[in-house]
């Protein structure tokens, strides 16, 4: 997508998505805020993946019949659509059930690299060797990490995170340093909305030599990524979070490096010879693909980045902007609202931030706020979200997140604030 | 309106004045529990005398929910023997898990029957539970029964 058009007609989108159609709680309009944790398929998805089942479900990668030979074109007809949606090539994409899987697929094969062959030396890990996280990782991005050092006798490190929710970058060249072999950080935090900037981060951990893996769940959906131009050696993100199925995700691998990572998953599909006692694995992606693989999924995916090509993901991060800032304004009208992150600067703008706005009530905690929430027939998140450190960092027990994305408008972010002042008059607290 | 529904208020009431909050010494056994999916957490102890619940103190931060049923819980347990307080939790238990299906007996539940809408609430029930299965591990870890 090039230049900017005119901005979305939310309207006529909402109508591709039946189930914003329904209401909840007795009649009350649903007002659906909870897309960083999983986002609505509009018609368009679900004919495809009906589509696909109804006409062409086979294997894929075997069989030499018709039938297999349509489903294997779909899925990789998929991803190569998912690939150019992200700005690499097919063969660097590896379909996973998910991100979390996608991490867990690099940690357990850089794991697996100590008794693989030579060309695997670069993912050895042992003990000297660190491994930096941040504190704002989602927990997908955090324990696998703790795992791989507790394995490998590696040490794990974090950055920081400022008052205003900030990755503190002040230690940067202290934190990342000739010990560091792999630096994993969030491109959006899924609480604070935060964008961190990743081309600093890349920077250093390409002086001296560490491999980089980016969390792009919460920005892949939201916003124009290249993930070849943000230098990256690995990215992970989510099919559900971006109107495409569950059980679908994509670990993004630079060529030369999945070319000489060990698998992690080992059985059918994923090699080249098998012998009694021995076998050799497939090039990538076939190599992190063992087993029957998700196949509807993966074209119901490629059906969502179609659908994400045709609105413009200029248009939709534009968009969710404005809502965001009308987001943080009217919550900063409320007394006794915390907003977690960055919040809006003197001329009524935030720059590097996704539509994540996370809250905290005096006197309501958020379970209670999202219940009332709730009645109103507004789906937010309550809890951690996946972040325990980070909320930790920030001093709140938990925290309300309300996230956007292109099927909401302005109706939808007033009926948050009126739900918000519901809350603080039943808790008696306004 | 379904909220007044789940938050009686008796609920409420609790919720603004906990009884029996603090945590006391002495004290036999001590449960920390936590509610992973949102960070809500209790630190209960139990003193027993002899078969009786002595004292039950608590402290631990979360909604209004968990926090009124541990409040009704040091209500309906302190005081009484052991097996009666098991029991007890057993009716409670049966009503959170219930749907909203299970008719409560307020001989045996008394404040505890407000929650009987929570109990329609799935995501909720965890949180209602929550200082209940601190009860419970705390009493086990007295070495008595449970
Ligand atoms: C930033 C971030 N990372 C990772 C994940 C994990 O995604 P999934 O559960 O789809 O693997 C999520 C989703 O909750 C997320 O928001």
């Amino acid at each position: 997508m090039t230049a900017l058009t005119a901005p979305l007609d939310v309207a006529a989108l909402r109508a591709d998505f039946p189930i914003l159609g329904r209401t909840v709680r007795d009649g009350k309009r649903l007002v659906y805020l909870d897309s960083g944790a999983t986002s609505q398929r509009p018609r368009q998805v679900l004919d495809a993946e009906r589509e696909f089942l109804e006409r062409h479900n086979a294997a894929v990668h075997r069989g030499a019949h018709q039938l297999a030979e349509e489903a294997t074109d779909a899925y990789e007809s998929a991803r190569a659509r998912i690939a150019a949606f992200v700005g690499v090539t097919p063969d660097e994409v590896v379909f996973t059930k998910n991100a979390t899987e996608g991490i867990n697929l690099v940690a357990y094969a850089m794991g697996n690299a100590a008794t693989a062959g030579p060309e695997s030396a670069r993912f050895v890990l042992g003990p000297g060797d660190e491994i930096v996280v941040t504190e704002m990782e989602h927990h997908a991005n955090l324990v696998p990490w703790q795992q791989l050092a507790q394995r490998t006798g590696a040490t794990l490190r974090w950055f920081g995170v400022t008052d205003d929710g900030r990755l503190d970058l002040s230690d940067l060249d202290a934190l990342v340093t000739e010990r560091t072999r792999l630096v994993a950080f969030t491109h959006q935090s899924n609480v604070l909305g935060t964008v961190n900037p990743v081309a600093a981060l890349v920077a250093r951990a390409q002086a001296v030599g560490a491999l980089t893996v980016l969390d792009a769940c919460q920005s892949v959906p939201h916003a124009p990524v290249d993930l070849a131009a943000l230098g990256v050696d690995f990215a992970v993100f989510s099919g559900h979070k971006m109107l495409g199925p569950s059980g679908i995700g994509v670990l993004y691998g630079r060529r030369e490096l999945l070319g000489s990572m060990p698998p992690f998953l080992t059985g059918g599909s994923m090699i080249e010879m098998v012998e009694m006692a021995r076998s050799t694995f497939a090039p990538p992606p076939q190599r992190f693909e063992a087993g029957v693989p998700m196949t509807s999924q993966a074209v119901g995916l490629g059906a969502a980045v179609d659908y994400l090509n045709a609105v413009g993901m200029d248009r939709v991060a534009e968009h969710e902007h404005a809502l965001t800032v009308a987001a943080l304004a009217g919550l900063a009208e409320i007394p006794g609202v915390r907003v977690l992150g960055p919040g809006l600067d003197a001329a009524g703008d935030v720059a590097d931030r996704g539509g994540a706005v996370s809250f905290v009530i005096d006197g309501v905690h958020p379970h209670d706020a999202g219940q009332v929430l709730d009645d109103e027939g507004v789906a937010v998140r309550v809890g951690h979200h996946c972040a325990w450190p980070l909320h930790r960092r920030l001093a709140v027990p938990a925290s309300v997140r309300a996230s956007f994305y292109l099927y909401n408008d302005l109706g939808d972010i007033a009926a948050l604030l009126d739900g918000v002042r519901a809350a603080q008059r039943f808790f008696g607290v306004a | 309106m379904q909220l007044q529904q789940m938050y009686q208020e008796i609920i409420l009431d609790h919720y603004k004045n906990p009884h029996g909050r603090g945590l006391r010494e002495p004290y036999d056994a001590e449960s920390f529990q936590v509610n992973p999916t949102c960070g809500d957490e209790v630190t209960l102890r139990v003193r027993l005398a002899g078969d009786t619940v002595e004292d039950v103190s608590y402290e631990g931060q979360g909604c209004s929910i968990s926090q009124a049923s541990t409040s009704v819980l040091t209500d309906l347990v302190v005081g009484r023997g052991v097996a009666d307080a098991l029991s007890t939790m057993d009716a409670f238990v049966e009503l959170m898990q219930g749907r909203g299906q299970v008719e409560p007996d307020e001989d045996v539940l008394e404040d505890g029957i407000a929650f009987a809408g929570v109990a329609k609430y799935p995501a909720r029930v965890k949180c209602a539970l929550l200082g209940w299965m601190a009860f419970k591990d705390a009493l086990a870890r007295t070495g008595g029964q449970a």
